[in-house]
């Protein structure tokens, strides 16, 4: 095995993240799968990283996961703040800016 | 310098760490979509979140297996759960599709893209010969990242400062209640309770040999519930369930 077979787990994450951003209806879940195609990203990085031989792609992927955390913070402050006023976390249920 | 197409080939060890790690992460992440519970969901995506770091660990980034753990796993997974338990462990996803056929249309669009990015990415890069990261971190990977952090990627990392101030300050924004009637001293709050039925305090709940659930009503001398002995917010739960609690 080279260290492609990394790129492709990779790939594979990344597009069950997505399946589940579009199949899914409960906010968090939705979330969690976002985070999913990040995990995946950051995967990719550090492959890429160690097949140049450079640093700057664990950096990156360090950059990643500062900005997923902070991301997930304000987002499910958000979904707080959301559940507070209308009792659900579902992505149907806000749809007020739709119409 | 050694042969590049030495270091193409991965470790036996490596191997056997990919193909143990990789196949979890990968089950793992399709039980994220698929669980049912959103509790569920969030313990797979930890089972994924330690796989990558131990994937992380095997390919050189020791401080990424680490930060991996105690960032992901540690803070934003808690995170996830201490939400979940706030909203409602119950908030199960709705069956309903408010979209004819979008279920059907994500899955084939997913396979589809699967193939497609999966297919691509190995004929790319499966004849790359990997260079190795040796070179790039003779002191060890945590001296080598610090070197870069704090000279090439400064004014990044300084901005990441101001990110993470933002963020906690908008989740405090975001969090905040404004109270909207005055709070009730202690006098008030006595007066009130002598002005209802019961000014003594309400009865606990039942504790017995097989339930000793904050769910269970306590029972009064002739076998009846005693009213009062479970809180209004429990009151939902049906008797003889798995303790399952229903917020209201």
């Amino acid at each position: 095995m080279t260290e492609s077979y990394y790129l492709v787990l990779a790939a594979f994450l990344f597009t069950i993240g997505g399946v589940g951003v579009l199949v899914r209806r409960n906010a968090i879940i939705v979330f969690m799968c976002v985070e999913l195609m990040l995990n995946a990203c950051n995967l990719t990085l550090v492959t890429f990283s160690r097949i140049h031989g450079t640093l700057d792609g664990q950096v990156m992927a360090f950059f990643v996961m500062v900005v997923a955390a902070s991301e997930v913070v304000v987002g499910l402050a958000i979904l707080m703040a959301i559940f507070r006023t209308r009792r659900s976390a579902s992505v149907d249920d806000v749809n007020l800016l739709k119409y | 310098m050694t042969d590049p197409m030495l270091l193409a080939e991965v470790s036996t060890g490596e191997a056997v760490a990919f193909w143990v790690l990789g196949p979890l992460a990968a089950v793992a992440a399709v039980m994220v979509v698929l669980a049912r519970k959103a509790v569920h969901s969030a313990l797979f995506l930890a089972a994924v979140m330690l796989s990558l770091a131990g994937l992380y660990a095997a390919q050189d980034a020791p401080f990424l297996a680490a930060a991996q753990v105690i960032v992901y796993t540690g803070a934003v997974l808690m995170l996830f759960l201490f939400v979940l338990m706030l909203v409602g462990v119950d908030s199960s996803d709705s069956l309903v599709e408010t979209l004819r056929g979008q279920r059907v249309a994500a899955v084939l669009l997913g396979l589809g893209f699967a193939v497609l990015v999966m297919g691509a990415v190995y004929r790319a890069t499966s004849d790359l010969t990997g260079v190795g990261l040796a070179e790039a971190q003779p002191d060890g990977n945590v001296q080598a990242l610090a070197r870069l952090l704090f000279t090439k990627y400064v004014f990044a990392f300084e901005a990441t400062a101001a990110l993470l101030i933002t963020a906690s300050l908008g989740a405090m924004v975001l969090a905040h209640k404004e109270r909207t009637s005055e709070k009730m001293t202690q006098r008030q709050l006595a007066k009130k309770r002598f002005r209802e039925s019961h000014p003594h305090p309400l009865p606990g709940p039942g504790v017995y040999a097989g339930h000793h659930s904050n769910a269970t009503p306590a029972l009064l001398p002739d076998g009846s519930e005693a009213p009062g002995s479970v809180s209004p917010s429990l009151e939902r739960t049906p008797p003889g369930s798995d303790g399952t609690v229903v917020q209201s």
